[in-house]
Order: structure tokens, then sequence, then C-alpha cells
């Protein structure tokens, strides 16, 4: 059989003319990390105009929250960044315990944080890995993986589930942590600066890396400020956002950590402060698992589906409000508080926001998401536009967006 | 500086616009007339001892179904932090039914760009002076605006780009294109219909 002739094709070059022409790209191109499509306007290979188009995966969260209990939304926090489930959990659970005036336990707090931490690591490991993949390192990929594994398997142990966990529970978390899971999370935090070290050796100084970042995709603080942007994507452009340590939240202000910044403001630097954060999450849980404290894991006022502690919760045979924290909270403080509450926290994208309108039901009257990936594909034409085509693939790997908690 | 005595300044510097404070679990709520929302929200921004720099949310809201004096059918929700300065503020600016628009922040902070096309999506407030007014997470061409309180949660009708598609899944099934994934109504009724008999 003899080989199809392969036609010339003729590639517009930037010659200064000005002729352009549009180029679709996604959505079911696999560096865009999901259903996102760029409307690409060219001239040669300089991107003149850049237009994401997202909502394909639009599922309509804050209009379904609204016709559910607060213990009932919690599930739809994994389908956001489904990456880093376990910190949308919290994130969830940490704004609904605001509004209701719940106090968590301090084991419970310790534990959320481990997790949270946790995820952060796993959220990172799947964007190195996959932004090394797109820029062309195809080994880091497969040495992030492995370390990733070990956090899933770790989740796994923990409550049944790899991806979607409903794990945190309003006022706590739903089960103790394992001696098991205690010694393997011990053995990981030791070993994983020598893990991270591995991943640096091969493009730290990388030449192809360097060529691919440096300089690449930059952002001052105040044009990062401006665009909205926050996480890593913030703290590459130094400016010193961290909500950790500006709202500190569950074991946040128990635990010693810092907040790694850059002044660069470009794709190398903000590769190096989602590196330098790995180590501190992982000092982070080091330190928790060193502090845990005994005690009980969820609050006995959580509005949620947990049965009542034995002897602790007195309940007569017949009473309707067996089981039903639901109830009990009706009962003990009258009736839901009557407002409105922002809380945010830091998930491994960003500033992740709950906006809850309570007007007084036992449903949000209104529920806002604040996602990061949403600001931050808002953000990727003034990174994009008046570069390279190529460089568009590393501004979106950069930005670490996921298209999950983009379209909600 | 404390949340409430931002929002006392701000009700000495715009007198008028100012109709209600609110503060619930420490966090404060200004509720204020739409007309000079820029000025305000730009007073906050520069004003050197308040400088909220960074614009973390906006929303609409659907009062419809909420008791207030001061509120209207719809409003808009910015929330607003000063990262030097550690402090933040919520401003509720009121938008009546009949005529469902405010001017934009987006001369003040680019990143509302999106935040607003998200609200007139959803919402179905526009933002006058918005440099790209269109949907965005929904289809150009979805009638309605699914957060209205008077919108089914099931919504209203099939997408007509679905009902395109399901014709064409049809049409292709006659030369054994499709293996009928995308089934119409009346199909899927009758195949119910045949399992049971």
């Amino acid at each position: 059989m003899t080989r199809p002739i392969s036609k010339t094709v003729n590639v517009p070059v930037a010659d200064g003319d000005g002729e352009r022409y549009t180029l679709k790209m996604g959505p079911q191109h696999p560096a865009t990390h999901g259903v996102l499509r760029v409307d690409l306007e060219l001239d040669g290979e300089t991107i003149i105009k850049c237009s994401p188009q997202v909502g394909y995966l639009h599922r309509g969260f804050d209009k379904i929250a609204e016709n559910r209990t607060y213990a009932q939304s919690l599930i739809l926090t994994d389908r956001l960044d489904y990456i880093a489930a376990m910190a949308n959990n919290v994130g969830y659970c940490v704004a609904v315990e605001k509004l209701l005036g719940i106090s968590v336990p301090l084991r419970a707090k310790y534990i959320r944080t481990i997790v949270c931490e946790m995820s952060r690591i796993a959220s990172h490991l799947l964007w190195l890995a996959t932004h090394a993949l797109d820029i062309g390192a195809m080994t880091v990929f497969l040495y992030c993986f492995r370390e990733r594994e070990v956090m899933l398997d770790l989740f796994e142990e923990l409550c049944g589930a790899r991806l979607t966990f409903s794990y945190p529970r309003i006022g706590g978390v739903r089960q103790d942590v394992t001696r098991s899971f205690i010694d393997v999370l011990q053995q990981f935090v030791a070993e994983f600066p020598v893990h991270i070290g591995e991943y640096e050796t091969l493009i730290d100084t990388n030449r192809i890396w360097l060529k691919r970042t440096v300089g690449i995709g930059v952002l001052s603080a105040a044009e990062a400020l401006e665009l909205g942007l926050t996480g890593a994507c913030l703290r590459g452009s130094g400016v010193d956002y961290d909500i950790r340590k500006h709202r500190p939240y569950d074991a946040y202000d128990l635990v010693d950590f810092e907040v790694p910044l850059s002044n660069d403001g470009d794709i190398y630097a903000r590769y190096r402060c989602r590196m330098e954060e790995l180590h501190q999450s992982a000092r982070i849980i080091q330190q928790c698992i060193d502090q845990l404290p005994p005690g009980p894991i969820i609050s006995e006022d959580a509005p949620d589906l947990v049965m009542p502690l034995q002897g602790q919760r007195k309940v007569e045979a017949g009473s309707s409000t067996y089981g039903t924290g639901l109830i009990r909270l009706l009962e003990e403080h009258g009736q839901y508080p009557v407002g409105d509450i922002y809380v945010s926290t830091e998930v491994p994208k960003g500033e992740l926001g709950f906006y809850f309108i309570s007007d007084g039901s036992g449903r949000p009257y209104r529920m806002h998401v604040r996602s990061p990936s949403f600001i931050h594909i808002g953000a990727l034409p003034a990174l994009a536009e008046g570069s390279m085509i190529a460089d568009l693939i590393a501004n979106i790997g950069t930005l670490d967006v996921v298209l999950g908690e983009c379209d909600r | 500086m404390e949340s409430m005595e931002i929002a006392e300044k701000l009700q000495d510097h715009f007198p008028g616009e100012v109709l209600e404070i609110c503060d619930f679990h420490g966090q404060v709520g200004v509720i204020v007339k739409r007309d000079r929302i820029v000025d305000i929200l730009r007073w906050l921004r520069d004003t050197p001892e308040i400088k909220m720099d960074h614009f973390m949310d906006l929303c609409g809201v659907d009062n419809k179904k909420r008791l207030g004096g001061n509120l209207l059918r719809f409003e808009v929700v910015y929330n607003l932090y000063s990262i030097p300065l550690r402090h933040s503020i919520r401003i509720r600016a009121q938008v009546p039914e009949n005529d469902a628009c405010i001017d934009t922040a987006t001369g003040l902070w680019c990143g509302a760009n999106w935040h607003e096309r998200e609200c007139y999506d959803l919402m179905g407030i526009s933002f006058n002076g918005h440099p790209d007014m269109r949907r965005i997470l929904l289809p150009d061409d979805w009638v309605g605006h699914p957060l209205r309180k008077e919108y089914p949660l099931k919504g209203r009708e099939e997408w007509s780009g679905l009902v395109e598609l399901k014709h064409k899944v049809v049409e292709l099934q006659e030369f054994g294109l499709s293996d009928g994934t995308l089934r119409t109504e009346a199909e899927q009724s009758q195949t119910e219909g045949n399992e049971k008999s």
C-alpha cells in the first residue's frame, strides 16, 4: 500500500500584513484541562484576541442548593473542584458553621486541616504533572502520579472514596482517623520533601522548561489584583494574600507555616510558589499529627445525618427528634438565623467563597459560589493576548483551572 | 478598621445613598441606592485608610420572597476586602424590577467582567457600560434567567439545541449511524410501553 501524499499546507506567518484568521481551540483539547473552548484571533502565530468560552459543565448548583437543606448541599461541593474535593467540602462546612453558629471540636479541626493539606498536595501534584506534560516534560507526570496515588489511597482508607469524598460534615467530620492512616501519612510526610527534590531535579534548571516559563505570562502585582486572581497566581506576583493567614479557619492559627511569595510574576514564579507550598503543606500535616488532641469529632449541634452519640444526647423512645440533628437545632435555637454571610477558604486553586443568604428556613435563600477557576479563566486574555499560540498552553496550565469549578 | 466604622464613614460621605446598615455575625452589609454605585466603590478603593483593593465577589440576588423595608426586587452584592489593612465590607445595591440595570464596576476592577456577565446570565440584571454583556454559562439562545425565584427548578422546556440534536440522532439512525442514546420523548415512552407489555 502506498502512503497518501501529504498536501502542502500554507501556514500563515506573521508578516505584518494584518491578515487575521480565527481558530477555535477546544472544548475537547487535552491541554485545556476539561471542556474549555478558547476562540483565538491570530495573526500568524501571535494571538491578537483571546476569548474563553465556558459553561459546558454548568449544572446550576446555585439553583439546586436553594431547594435543598444545608446538609444535603454538601455533596454538590464535591463536584466543584473534583481534583481537591476535600478542600471544597471543608470550605462549605466552615461557611455553614459560621452562618449557623456551630463550634467545631478541636480534634475535628485538626483532622480537617490535615485533609485540606492532603488535598492541596494531591491537587498541586496533578497540576505539576499536567502542566509539565503540556509543556513537554513527560517524566514528571509519572513521578507526580506515584505520590498522588498514596494520597488517594489514604483518602480511600479514611472515607471509602477516592474522588468525591463528602467526608467533612457541618460541625466536624464523619469518621475518626485510624492508627494505620496516621502511620502511613507520617511516613509519607517524612519522605515527601525528597520526592519534591526529585521533581525539581527534572525541571528546575531544565533549559527547555526555563525557556517555556521564564518571562512568559508576566503579571504585575497591581494587574493580578485588578484581575481578581487569588492563590498561587496572586502570590507569584508578590501579593501576600493567603486566607489561611488572613482569616484563619480550622486549625490554621494553631500551626506554624510560611506563605511563599515571588516578585517575578511569570509562569516560573508561580511554579516555584506552588513547589514551596508543597513543602509547607507537608510541614502543616506533620504539626497536626504531632498536636492531634483526643476528643469528639463532631459537634452535638451538627445538622447532619450522623446518629446521636450514645449517652450524651437523651432521646425518649418514639420521639421524633431521634437521629435528626436538624430538628434538634431548630428546637435549641428557635429557628435558623436570618442574615447573609460570605466566608472564603484557601483551596489549592485560590479563594473559594460561599455567600449565603438565610431567611430563617432550613434551606439557603440564596447560595453563591465564588470559584477561583472562573475568575482565573476570565484573566486568560490578559495573559495570552500578544503572546505566541504555544504559550497559551503554558498560560492555561499556570492558572491551574478546573472546569467543574468554573462552570458550577 | 472595624467594618462598622467603614460603614459609618460611608454613610457620612454619601448621606443620600446609604439606606441601611446591617450587622450579622460581625459582617457588615450596607444597603445603598444603585445610582452612584461606581462612586461608592471608587471611594472605598481609593481612600487611603480604607483601601479595598481586592474585589472578592459579586452576585445578584432576587428579593421577591424576602421581606425588608428597603429592599427592591433585585440587589447586586459586592464583597470587598483590603489585603494590606485586613478588613472587609459588603455593599448591597438595590435594583428595581422594571429597570433591572446598574452601572458596571469593570472600570475599577477588570476582574469584575465575568462576575457581571454571570449575574446578567443567571439573574437578568444588565450592567451599563460593560464591554461584553453576553451570556456566559448558558447558551446564547437560552430563554429566561434561572436564578430568578419564579423560574422552576426543572426549567421550562428543553433547550432548542438539544431538540435539534435529538432530531439529528433520529435521522442518523436510518443509516445505522447512531446507537440511539439520545432519544426523543415520544420514542422513549414508546420503548417503555413495549417493556411493560
